[in-house]
């Protein structure tokens, strides 16, 4: 059995302790950076979801997980509203696979 | 087209053949392979894609409504309200093979009580706006585990129809266009060998009859003789 966090700032997150999800604030970058590596590192989450300003900072840390089954870490608008980083991982990996942009809007 | 560095011999020229039937066959393979992976990987990132839409969505809902909330209360008596959580999401991971690629398959289980009453909280201290944030949020709690598996097929299949491409396109624009000149090369380099020595042989018989026809004017030999030698 796994568990399933969210890392991002106070107002984002908050809401999905009610959920039952595991919740780590994080007040800046560095503290989600911080986070991301603990909690793949734990073993205990298989989906950590992660608020979209903090994951465009920390893409190359994100990176690193993406090729293995566990943990998956998505992205998730934040209470500041969607920026779109979401949309352009699922094109970035559309482009890594086909090597062209083939989605459209 | 680079070559192999090979003797120009008949056993290399086999061993060439079969190394390039090996890999004629295995670019078709591999070629099926991505045309699959390509059409498995198109499928998932389709429905991913409306699924996001549609969360990104609501989740903009969500956070208007909370955002009222904790505007009307202090945030203290929020974190108060949520802290302790009557429900707790698990989830059970199983795993799928896609083309030999091993995603993952979530089910999601709440543990905890009360299906759509889960304000873990009073109604005296909140406000109403709190209350519909997190119906809202709970109304997108499957579809936000459903788009984090689809994510995450779509990495793994996408970092592999990226390796099965560099295949294909090795195979088909190294490979065996090296081993296709390598067999020409072989082939003439054999056929030049046969010409030597069709030509030294040629040289050799003129030579002989040559000295034969210098041996007769010497000691007066007979027609017949001569007749059987230059045939």
């Amino acid at each position: 059995m796994y568990k399933i966090g969210i890392i991002g700032e106070r107002d984002s997150v908050l809401g999905f302790m009610a959920i039952g999800f595991s919740v780590h604030e994080a007040p800046d970058v560095d503290t989600a950076g911080e986070l991301i590596d603990a909690l793949a590192k734990s073993g205990e989450y298989a989906i950590i979801f992660i608020v979209e300003n903090y994951a465009e900072a920390l893409s190359e840390r994100i990176n690193k997980y993406k090729d293995s089954p566990i943990p998956a870490i998505i992205t998730v608008p934040g209470a500041g509203g969607a920026t779109g980083y979401g949309m352009e991982a699922i094109r970035s990996a559309v482009e890594r696979a086909v090597g062209a942009d083939i989605l459209g809007d | 087209m680079a070559e192999l560095r090979v003797n120009p011999t008949r056993m290399e020229l086999k061993k060439i053949q079969a190394r390039y039937a090996t890999a004629r066959k295995g670019h078709k393979l591999l070629k099926d392979k991505r045309d699959e992976l390509m059409k498995r990987f198109l499928d998932v990132v389709r429905e991913d894609k409306l699924l996001r839409q549609r969360v990104e969505a609501s989740l903009s809902g969500v956070y208007k409504s909370f955002g009222i909330a904790s505007a009307v209360s202090s945030p203290n008596m929020l974190t108060e309200a949520l802290m302790l959580p009557k429900k707790e999401g698990k989830l059970d991971v199983t795993y799928k093979n896609v083309m030999s690629v091993t995603v993952p398959v979530y089910s999601l289980e709440i543990l905890g009580e009360g299906g759509s009453d889960s304000y873990n909280y009073g109604m005296a201290f909140t406000s109403g706006e709190l209350d519909s944030s997190l119906r809202e949020l709970n109304g997108i709690l499957e579809d936000l585990v459903r788009m984090a598996e689809l994510e995450k097929t779509a990495q793994m299949l996408a970092e592999e129809i990226e390796k099965t491409r560099r295949r294909v396109n090795a195979l088909e624009h190294i490979m065996m266009p090296q081993y296709v000149s390598t067999m020409k090369t072989i082939k003439m380099k054999l056929d030049e060998n046969e010409r030597g020595n069709t030509t030294r042989l040629m040289k050799v018989k003129d030579m002989m009859v040559k000295a034969q026809m210098a041996g007769r004017n010497d000691g007066a030999e007979s027609d017949e003789e001569y007749s059987e030698v230059t045939q």
